[in-house]
């Protein structure tokens, strides 16, 4: 708590939050995998959230999406509690995730994929009069998505025939067409070829300010450069939050997660 | 790791965002020409036109394959579309065919009045239904669907009163269709009745499968985890579909109905349920095609073998799904695209 009040003033984001956790419990059985969860996440910022295997990342983003139901506790997003919307709710209030492992449409292709998330933030999900193809807007946001994630050349080819590292792009791609205002990371770049996880990266560090953006990573060099803030989760709880030079100089940090790490 | 550097190769520099997407322009043309008519689709739709003057006695067994054909093509939209296994799907193809009975015995006797009816009731009923079916995985839905049309059957066994039971019901007659054109002797009219039918509502299936809906049921089955992540209400899309699959298994029993001006509780059996299952996988899922091909294959196969041998003819059903089945994944229409696949390439090879 010191040392993130004397860091506070180093903050180069503004102080409205964008989502925001009160109190997340999360039990499985008797197992706690979130325990007394309370996180904020500032408008426009590069926040990672870090901490070992099994430390609860993954289930908490579960629980600020919706895909978990929390044993207790909020989730506010812009002010808003949507603690108890469900998933595409909270998508449609800009709230989108990213899976740690891949959950795509095997046998669609990567236009269709996109497209199918593009007409979905659109609305156009209960159309059924007009094929698909002649919603040209639409499909060309699908088009520049895929430009962007350089995923253009293979976008007539089927989900399934890509490589691992290529559909990582998908499953981004797909985030991407929600338009989030608050995007949440989960591991975007496990499973990339490491030659290919800085182009991601670059990617991602080119998002807009608008968007808010929640990274769960474990390459320390890549959370260094990418966040201005670093939240520490350890066995389902919080252990300190604050900018990346506090983080790697606290030693309850480098005991539980760093030590190996840090030198990298 | 170090392995990934050799196909990182690839030039770094971004390709700019026009060029990025006048590569994907291929893509996006094959997406806006997929819900155009394919000249094998024509070829197809004159095979029940031909049939017409190529078997003129035939006509009640292809009145049946179109019927059946259509109920088929109801299960496909909920199986091959939306991922809901049914193994009762025949409670809506009964119920409808109760309806549009009940209709003429009560002087309700126009035919497209007796479908709008079947539609509108199954249609319910199949609303009604989906918040139990939907509750599930594939195993609870299977008991579900399973056990919602045992319950019908035996209340359509004991309600003697309204539908006969098992003497069937009684009384059905319609009027000309349109006023113009009566049932004949021979089931001309009933059998081109049938397939204008199931033509109509094949195109309504076929444009609702290509568009941003028919695309999202196709999400759901795939993936139905990520579908929420997109933003996707994922329960109301599959109540809809289940819903439209059930006024279609209604519309196929009112056609029956009216077709063999008759009821019988046999509308309601097990039997075509599982039957059904087996056509649709037996065509292959998930094509609308499919399930009509498979529908005719099943039917013709079922009508010649039980002509050769009346008592073993189940035999070889079994034998031909099982070869499908192991053999031939996707079914008949699997087939038929491996097949396309196999020409394109030998097309293309000379490009
Ligand atoms: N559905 C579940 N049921 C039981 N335990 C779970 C479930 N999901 C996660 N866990 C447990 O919760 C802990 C945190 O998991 P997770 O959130 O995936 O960690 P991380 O993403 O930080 O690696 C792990 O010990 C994991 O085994
Ligand atoms: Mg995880």
């Amino acid at each position: 708590m010191f040392f993130s009040a004397l860091s506070a003033s180093k903050a180069v984001f503004g102080m409205t939050v964008a989502l925001e956790t009160r109190g997340l419990v999360k039990k499985f059985g008797g197992f706690v995998a979130a325990s007394d969860v309370a996180i904020r996440v500032a408008e426009g910022a590069r926040h990672a959230l870090i901490g070992p295997n099994g430390a609860g990342k993954t289930t908490l983003v579960d629980l600020l999406t919706g895909f978990l139901e929390p044993s207790a506790g909020e989730v506010i997003l812009k002010g808003e509690n949507v603690t108890h919307l469900a998933q595409h709710q909270r998508v449609r209030r800009g709230l989108v995730r990213t899976f740690q492992i891949n959950r795509l449409f095997a046998d669609m292709t990567v236009l269709e994929s996109v497209t199918l998330a593009v007409c979905e933030r659109r609305g156009l999900g209960w159309r059924w009069w007009r094929p698909v193809g002649a919603f040209t807007e639409a499909l060309d946001e699908a088009g520049e998505i895929l430009a962007m994630l350089h995923l253009s050349d293979v976008a007539h080819e089927r989900t399934r025939n890509l490589a691992y590292g290529r559909q990582r792009l998908i499953e981004i791609g797909l985030a991407l067409a929600a338009r989030p205002r608050v995007l949440l990371l989960d591991e975007p770049a496990a499973g990339v070829p490491a030659g290919q996880s800085r182009a991601l990266f670059e990617t991602i560090a080119r998002l807009p300010r608008e968007v808010t953006i929640l990274l769960i990573e474990h390459d320390m060099d890549l959370v260094f450069r990418f966040a201005e803030r670093i939240s520490v989760l350890v066995g389902g709880a919080l252990l300190t939050e604050d900018v990346p030079e506090v983080i790697a100089r606290d030693a309850r940090v480098r005991e539980v997660y760093l030590g190996e790490a840090a030198g990298g | 790791m170090s392995l990934s550097s050799a196909g990182g190769t690839r030039s770094p520099s971004a390709p700019s965002s026009a060029a990025g997407i006048s590569a994907a322009a291929p893509a996006a043309r094959a997406l806006r020409g997929a819900a155009r008519w394919h000249w094998a689709e024509y070829v197809f739709w004159a095979v029940p036109v031909a049939a017409y003057f190529l078997f003129p006695e035939n006509l009640v067994l292809l009145s049946q394959i179109a019927i059946t054909a259509l109920f088929a093509l109801s299960l496909d939209l909920i199986l091959g579309y939306a991922g809901i296994i049914s193994l009762g799907h025949a409670a809506f193809f009964g119920l409808g065919a109760y309806v549009a009975g009940l209709m003429s015995v009560h002087g309700w006797g126009d035919p497209l009045a007796g479908l709008a009816g079947a539609a509108l009731v199954t249609a319910l009923g199949g609303l009604v239904t989906s918040f139990l079916v939907l509750r599930g995985a594939d195993l609870t839905r299977l008991m579900v669907t399973l056990g919602v049309a045992m319950m019908l059957y035996e209340a359509a066994n004991k309600l003697t009163a309204i539908t006969g039971g098992v003497d069937g019901l009684q009384g059905v007659s319609f009027t000309p269709i349109l006023g113009l054109f009566g049932f004949d002797l021979y089931g001309r009219t009933a059998y081109l009745y049938s397939v204008a039918v199931l033509f109509a509502l094949f195109w309504l299936a076929r444009r609702l499968v290509h568009s941003p809906f028919g695309l999202s049921l196709r999400g759901i089955r795939q993936n139905v985890v990520r579908m929420p992540a997109i933003g996707a209400p994922v329960h109301a899309r599959l109540v809809a579909i289940y819903t439209l699959g059930a006024a279609y298994a209604g519309v196929a029993g009112a056609l029956l109905t009216q077709t063999t001006q008759f009821v019988s509780l046999d509308v309601l059996a097990f039997n075509r349920s599982a039957e059904l299952l087996l056509i649709v996988v037996l065509g292959g899922t998930g094509s609308l095609y499919g399930a009509l091909l498979g529908t005719v294959v099943f039917m013709v196969a079922h009508h010649l073998l039980s002509d050769i041998n009346p008592n073993y003819w189940q035999f070889w059903l079994g034998a031909l799904l099982v070869v499908i089945v192991l053999f031939a994944r996707d079914g008949v229409m699997g087939g038929v695209r491996r097949l396309n696949r196999v020409i394109a390439r030998r097309k293309g090879g000379k490009a």
